[in-house]
């Protein structure tokens, strides 16, 4: 993460290895704790949230980007600024749905399975990043937009690609009368 | 002339005492103390009347976005008065920055901006930090005041409240 200029403090970089370890230990210790993927899965997302919704502040003060005007604007947002910003890596967007309110980034690179290449048999149906997802949902609910974030695709469990999914739940004119 | 003193010598001063008990009037009616270093300013804003200005604020603002001939208002930015200036920024997440400050002050915009970013750095990634409750963090307070201070010294005139 990049920091203003006139900071005073050491070099902020953490190693991208212990990062990765770190998010791992946490995935191997809710497997321990739960016995169901389902149930692994949820944490994770509600762990994200919990970051996204303080995240987005961050992201919004450091990238000091506009309103977005459209779903395909937020997305792009996401995928092209906040992605990299974060992660280092910029997914592809593409839209899903005619009626312009579904997304997918197709991720190329994920530096989170560094080290993981296939999930266990016993974890067929665990979303390793499932992480990103609540984080996504998270910030995105900060700025008053309501979404669904699920992974569509999963090289992990054999897919040819890893996806994730946005779907915005909300049309635009409705949140005029939420702006305080 | 509705002004206060705010500090001596550096150390806050609170009402007629300072930070360790001294009496100001006293302190300053000794020769000895000279040379003193007298901090003068507006009456700092007690937390009920924050409390006051901030919800009233807030509900000026929304009823000034709706009111707007504008579409697609961002609401009030500046309250400009013969004595102050009230400086608003809303985040996209619906998060209000106000600065109250000297009529002359510049660069607040800039200020604002970096009080966004001092909260979403100490405040937001602290975690024993709930949102939307009062801000308790050193480290924000710290960093709030370097802020503050700079901002202080890069106007054209003496220090805003």
């Amino acid at each position: 993460m990049s920091r203003s200029p006139g900071r005073k403090q050491e070099n902020h970089k953490i190693s991208r290895e212990l990062f990765v370890l770190t998010y791992g230990a946490l995935v191997a210790q809710l497997c321990k704790d739960y016995e169901k993927d389902e149930d692994v899965n949820t944490c994770l997302d509600t762990m994200g949230y919990s970051i996204g919704v303080r995240l987005i502040d961050d992201f919004l003060a450091r990238s000091a980007v506009k309103k977005c005007r459209s779903y395909s604007e937020t997305a792009g947002m996401i995928a092209q600024v906040a992605f990299k910003m974060y992660l280092g890596i910029t997914p592809t967007v593409s839209c899903r749905s005619a009626a312009g309110n579904e997304f997918s980034l197709i991720l190329d690179k994920n530096p989170l399975v560094d080290f993981v290449e296939e999930l266990p048999a016993e974890r067929a149906s665990l979303c390793y990043c499932n992480l990103l997802c609540g984080v996504i949902r998270g910030a995105l609910e900060m700025v008053h937009l309501a979404a669904e974030v699920t992974f569509l695709q999963d090289r992990l469990k054999g897919d040819a690609v890893t996806e994730i999914g946005i779907t915005f739940l909300r049309k635009p004119e409705d949140r005029k009368h939420k702006r305080n | 002339v509705g002004h206060a003193v705010l500090a001596i010598n550096g150390s806050e001063v609170n009402g007629r005492f300072t930070a360790d008990g001294k009496d100001v009037l006293e302190f300053l009616g000794n020769p000895a103390n000279y040379p003193v270093s007298i901090r003068f300013g507006r009456h700092r804003l007690s937390s009920n009347e924050k409390l006051m200005l901030a919800s009233m604020f807030h509900s000026l603002f929304a009823i000034g976005s709706q009111l707007s001939p504008e579409v697609g208002s961002s609401g009030i930015e500046m309250l400009e008065t013969d004595t102050f200036k009230l400086h608003c920024f809303q985040t996209l997440t619906g998060i209000k920055f106000m600065v109250l400050a000297d009529p002359r002050q510049t660069g607040i915009d800039a200020l604002l901006r970096k009080i966004y970013e001092i909260y979403s750095d100490y405040a937001l990634k602290n975690p024993f930090y709930s949102l939307e409750m009062p801000i308790r963090c050193e480290l924000f307070d710290q960093n709030l005041k370097l802020a503050l201070e700079v901002a202080e010294k890069a106007g054209p005139f003496g220090p805003g409240s």
